[in-house]
Order: C-alpha cells, then structure tokens, then sequence
C-alpha cells in the first residue's frame, strides 16, 4: 500500500512525471494548494506572468519553438476567463497545450461562488477538449488523458478544470503508463490506395504546386517535405503557418501565398494543373473566394490528419487522412518505385511563366527612402541574425512584413497568431520561445499598437531576465486597419490612430531594460546589431517608421488569388 | 456516445457554433449503461452532412457516428397530445386515434390525452387529421433510428 497524496501533490507529480520542466501561471485562491506543491519541489519550473493572457501565449510559444506540450496554471474565475484569448489562439493554430484551472469547491459549484465561472462551458469551443474532474480517484487518469489528447492527432488546448476541496483530498497515486480511449483514435498512416493514386497523379502533372501549411510544421515533417519537392522539382509555396516548413531561402520556394502571398505563389496555386496540399486547409486568408478558385481546373491530392480539415471549402480530388509525416514519408517511397516519369520539358515551361511572375518583384520598396520603411528593418534584422533567429509577431501589418521579408530556412522559428490573430500574442509568445530554447536568439516583431495589449509582461522578461530583442515597428497607426480604411472606407481613418503613446525607451527602462529609439534609415543596422550584442538585456528598440506604407501584394476580400492589388 | 455528464451540450454547441440545424434530437442510455445513442435530425447539403459527421466525429466523447440515410433504416417519434374532446368530437376523435394506431391514455370530460408513436409525417398527418384548433398541447421526442435487417451500429 502506498502513501496515499493529495490531489494538489498528484497534480504536481503527474507534470512531473510527463516531463514537464516548465509552466507558466497566476496563483489565485481555488489553485493555492496547487501553488503549496510547487513551492516544495524543484523539477517543474514556473514562471510568473503578469495577466493569464501572456500565460498561456507563453506556453504556447514554448510549445510551437520547441513541439513540447505546453503548460499553464490558472484560477478559477477571473483567472480563467483572462486565460480564455490564449486558449482560443492555440485552438485555431492546433498548438498542444494543458491548460489547469482552479474551481471552487465541489459543493459551491452551481450557486455563483466567489470566482466562480462555468469554464468547462466557457471554454468548450475552443479547446480540442476539456475535463472537470469530480472525483479524485480520477485526477492522475485525467492529466494524462489531456497530455495524451493534446499532443496527439490533430493538436489542441486540453484543460482540466480542478475543484479547491479535490486538491486537498487524498488517494493512492498511480499514473498509467497509457490511455485507451475508445471515442478517440487518432488516424497516423495514410490509405495506401490513396497514396498511390497520388502518386499517379502527381506523375501525370504539367503544371504542378505544392501548397504546404502548420500541419508540416506540427508534424516535424519539414525534412520530408523538402525532400519530396527537390525529388520532384516542383514549385513549393507555405502559408503563413507554414513559413520554415520549406526552407525560404531555396529557388523552390515562391515565398507565402495568400492575402498577402506573393505574386508568383498565387497566380501558380491559380493556374497549376496539379495541386499537392500538405497540411494545410484553404482557409479565406489563402484562397480568398473558393468561386474564383474554381474558375481554374487543377485536380487536388489533400493531405491532413482532420478529416474535417477535407473539402470543407474547397473539394478535393484524392484526400489522404493521416500525419504528414508518416503519409509523406510513405509518398515518397511510392514515388521512386513508379516507372512514369515527369514530363520534364512541361515543367520546365512551367517554371519559365513562373519565373516571369516572379520578374514582377511583388515585394519592392522605396529603399531610398529617407523615413525608415519597415519592410528595410526587418530585412537587415535576416541579414544580421543570418536568419537563425526565433521570431515571433503580433498581428497586423508588422506580421505581414515579418513574415514576407525574414525568410524561414527552419521549422518552429516563426511563431505568430495566424487563426485566431491575436494582438499582444508576439511577447509573451517570445518569452515562451526563449525559456525553452534559452541560447537562441529571439525577437519579437511587433508594432505600436499590439504591443501594448501584454506590455505588461515587460516586468516577467525582468524578473526571468529574458533576454528578448522587441522589433517595434512604430507607424503611430494601427497599420493594418489603417491600410483597410484607406482602401476600401474612403479613407476614413476611424479610430486607428494611436494617440498618447508612451515614451517607449522609457518605458523599457522603467521594466529595467535597454530602450533604443531608431528614426533614420542609416541608424537601423546599428541599433540592431547594438541589440544583439547585449546578450543578455531585453532591449526594446523603437523604429519611427513610415506611416503610410502599406502591405502589397493583397487580394482583396471576396476576390480571388489572380486578383492582387500589387504594389 | 460516452454517457458522460457534457456530452450532449458539446454536440449541441458544436451545431450552434457551426451553424448546422437540428430539427430533432432524441437520446438516452442504451444497454450499456456506459453508452448513450442519440437520434439527430438535421438538414442540410450533402456537403454540409458530410461535414456535420465529421465534426462530430472529432468530439472526444462521439465513440461513432452514423447516417442511417446510408442504408435503409426506420424512424420512429412518440408523441402525446391532448386535444379537446366534447359532445361529437369525442367519438370522431377516438376513431381517428384508432386509424392512427393511438391509444388514449387520459380521459376527462373535456379532453382526451392520445399517445401515437410513428413516422415524424405520420404524427404531422395526425394533427393535421384533427380540427387543430382542438390541439391543446403537443410534446414529441424527435426521431429515433436503427438501422433495417442485420445492419447494425456496432462500436
């Protein structure tokens, strides 16, 4: 007979015993017995935050930098309803996180205790799943079922949602070396048949296109798929999920396609014959009106873990359910073992016209320019990091930029809010990404506006002395709604203006760190490489940017990807 | 479905979030007291039912999913209605009960409570056999399905 624990030491023991080194929380009163456990151990590191929003952006970035599942503790109420923006972002993203909240007691759930909310019911739609545990003979299972769930299949936030009195209660620890669940069997190998009829299919292309998205990057599939496009010589472009997925820096690459994507990624995807889709969905942001999409006739190989993910916009032609990796490991067996070959002189024309769109230098800007423009400073930061770094952004306009201009030669170095596209994401994003990978260098691309949604999370970058380089692009705008109201509200500047700002040198001292504040074009290299140098200081460096740039190329909303507004 | 408090609110939030109707849902323990099945009726494309039975699939605690419009299958839904039965209309209402296979399971002087189980047109068909204006309430479950011959939902 073992020693029977509480249910706030098993909480404690089952982190433990998943190799969990890391989380990051808010202490509250439904989870200070949680906090009492923490306090007398050493092997689970946690990090205090300032809001529960950084907390659970910050597991988030550890998560995606490091494809660990990521850890955070919350209270009940309060605690947990702040959280709730973090866990929808890593719900749309599929990051796998475990997410544990405070309740309060069994016996006053239902009669609107003190920081009481219904979490289960607030966060059901946007978690992959969620558990109240109700019994603590329960507890250790439920962890490791949330572990398991997370990281599993399609990824996503699970939470377990844990009363105060089932803390302090008392049983037998036993933690199971696995779960069985019949309702959940997450498919991995893909459907032989299906692979090989892919395989025919990509044989028989003229035109062909590789279109690949997070699923690459969540599946660690990034060397398969690099291989399958230098086996085959095929164009590949990425979504903004996808960046890294295929090294950036390679003539294969058309760069990102989408909204935003460059001029040769979307006409290719417009008028290539057959299009390989890697876990990636045809969301609005990539193909904008599926009718328009249609205009062109191409045959589509789908491949993706969620057969959800399958013909929900656009309908395919040979879907392949199952982990990239594994299906995409075996495609590329299948491939070398077909007698068809190529037609190489098509695809040599093919990559001619390609290479015509490519001509049209979709992404130039004004370098002479004597105000600092921020696609300039996001270039030399590339150069100056040799493009080694972790970068993670905020949303908007800076995103965009970030995401065109530093090209991704590596997987889980691009961490951004691309579902849900939340502003205050990228710093404490980054704190995430720098805990665990505590060598690599990491900036956050952010602007004036996103910033200030965690700004807060300054005083944690002190206290755990991250050293964070922020890149804030500073346009006095909301950019990206300043750019929408100048193209299609008659230039009706609603509200996007960010008046009042703090001195954010200043401010970046007040927290105890370095401020740099950059107004010419010929000061950004220096700034950058001061910033670098100081290895082990936040420095927040504050670019005065041109206000009126805008992002190019766009397609508009409801128009289709060959109808680019191009600079 | 795992007949686990929360459940039925995940299949149900998930019809609201995405949009999908549900004309009906009918669901209770089976055998397995670990287990519940749920009837649900919904509308939509061939499209958009492709994707209901996926999402649903995705809910952890869906254990299988089945369209029993993929076989031949059989529907039935209770309903109990009590209508306004006095002088005349008392015996037109008992013969039409017993033309629908009813059975009247309350008796006042002024009305009567019928139960009739069928088909979700047969019990339309019904109401609309008798004056509505002497409907005085109607509860239904919503359609419950099995499969036709040895098809069986096995999980």
């Amino acid at each position: 007979m073992s020693v029977e624990l509480t249910g706030a030491e098993i909480t404690i023991r089952c982190l433990q015993e998943e190799g969990v080194q890391c989380i990051f929380g808010y202490p509250g009163g439904a989870v200070l017995f949680i906090y009492d456990e923490l306090f007398k151990q050493d092997k689970v590191r946690h990090i205090l935050v300032r809001h529960e929003q950084a907390a659970l952006h910050a597991a988030d970035g550890y998560a995606r930098s490091s494809n660990k599942v990521g850890v955070a503790l919350v209270t009940s109420g309060p605690g947990l309803t702040n959280a709730v923006t973090g866990i929808a972002t890593a719900y749309m993203d599929s990051i796998p996180l475990v997410i544990i909240s405070g309740q309060v007691p069994t016996n006053a759930i239902g009669l609107d205790a003190f920081q009481e909310v219904d979490t289960v019911g607030i966060t059901r739609p946007c978690v992959k799943h969620n558990f109240l545990v109700k019994d603590i003979k329960d507890l250790a299972e439920t962890i490791k079922k949330a572990f398991y769930i997370a990281s599993t299949g399609r990824p996503g936030p699970v939470l377990v949602d844990i009363p105060k009195d089932i803390t302090q209660q008392k049983t037998q620890f036993i933690y199971p070396d696995k779960v069985v669940m019949r309702s959940y069997n997450p498919v991995v190998k893909g459907h032989a048949r299906q692979i090989k009829k892919a395989a025919e299919l990509i044989l028989s292309a003229k035109r062909p296109m590789i279109y690949a998205g997070g699923g690459v990057i969540l599946s660690d599939a990034a060397g398969q798929l690099t291989e399958l496009t230098q086996m085959l010589g095929f164009p590949c472009t990425t979504t903004l999920m996808g960046l890294g997925g295929y090294p950036a820096t390679d003539r294969q690459s058309l760069g990102m396609l989408g909204m935003h994507g460059t001029y040769e990624a979307n006409m290719a995807m417009q008028y290539c014959d057959v299009l390989v889709a890697v876990g990636a969905r045809f969301d609005d942001r990539v193909i904008g009106n599926p009718k328009h999409f249609y205009n062109e006739n191409r045959k589509i190989i789908h491949i993706d873990i969620d057969p959800s993910s399958i013909s929900k916009r656009v309908k395919v032609d040979v879907p392949i359910v199952g982990d990239v990796l594994d299906v995409l490991e075996d495609l590329i067996k299948v491939l070398k073992t077909e007698k068809e070959k190529i037609d190489q002189n098509a695809l040599k024309e093919w990559w001619n016209q390609i290479e015509l769109w490519r001509e049209r230098d979709c992404l130039k800007f004004d370098r002479d320019s004597k105000i600092i423009k921020p696609q300039m400073v996001i270039e030399r930061l590339f150069h100056i990091t040799k493009g080694d770094a972790f970068i993670t952004s905020d949303v908007g306009q800076h995103q965009m930029w970030a995401a065109q201009f530093y090209k991704f030669d590596k997987p889980r170095r691009w961490i951004n809010s691309g579902g849900l596209g939340t502003m205050g994401f990228g710093m404490p994003a980054a704190m995430g990404v720098q805990l665990a990978n505590p060598k690599g260098k990491v900036a956050c691309i952010t602007g004036e506006a996103s910033i200030q949604m965690c700004i807060q999370e300054l005083s944690t970058c002190k206290q755990y002395k991250l050293p964070l380089k922020i890149v804030n692009l500073n346009n006095r705008y909301m950019g990206m709604v300043r750019q929408w109201q100048e193209f299609f509200h008659g230039n009706r500047y609603a509200e996007s203006y960010m008046d009042a700002l703090p001195d954010f040198v200043k401010l970046a001292e007040s927290y105890g760190h370095v401020g740099l504040k950059i107004e010419k074009p010929e000061d950004v290299d220096d700034a950058l490489k001061e910033a670098f140098k100081l290895k082990d200081r936040l420095v927040f460096m504050d670019f005065v940017t041109d206000q009126t740039e805008n992002v190019f190329p766009m397609v508009p909303g409801g128009k289709g990807l060959s109808e680019m507004i191009l600079v | 479905m795992e007949n686990e408090a929360g459940a039925l609110s995940r299949v149900a939030g998930l019809f609201s979030a995405r949009g999908y109707n549900i004309e009906s849902l009918s669901v209770a323990p089976t055998e397995d007291p670990t287990l519940s099945r749920m009837t649900l009726v919904t509308i939509g494309s061939d499209e958009v039912v492709e994707q209901v039975t996926k999402q649903l699939n995705k809910l952890i605690e869906v254990v299988k999913v089945i369209d029993l419009n993929d076989g031949n299958h059989i529907e039935r839904e209770l309903m109990l209605v009590k209508v306004r039965a006095i002088d005349s209309d008392r015996e037109e209402i008992m013969r039409l009960t017993e033309i629908f296979r009813g059975l009247i399971i309350d008796v006042t002087d002024k009305s009567y409570t019928i139960e009739l189980t069928g088909t979700s047109e047969k019990l339309d068909a019904f109401l609309d056999a008798i004056k509505r204006s002497a409907v005085l309430e109607t509860v239904r479950t919503g359609a419950s399905g099995i499969g036709r011959g040895e098809w069986i939902l096995k999980v």
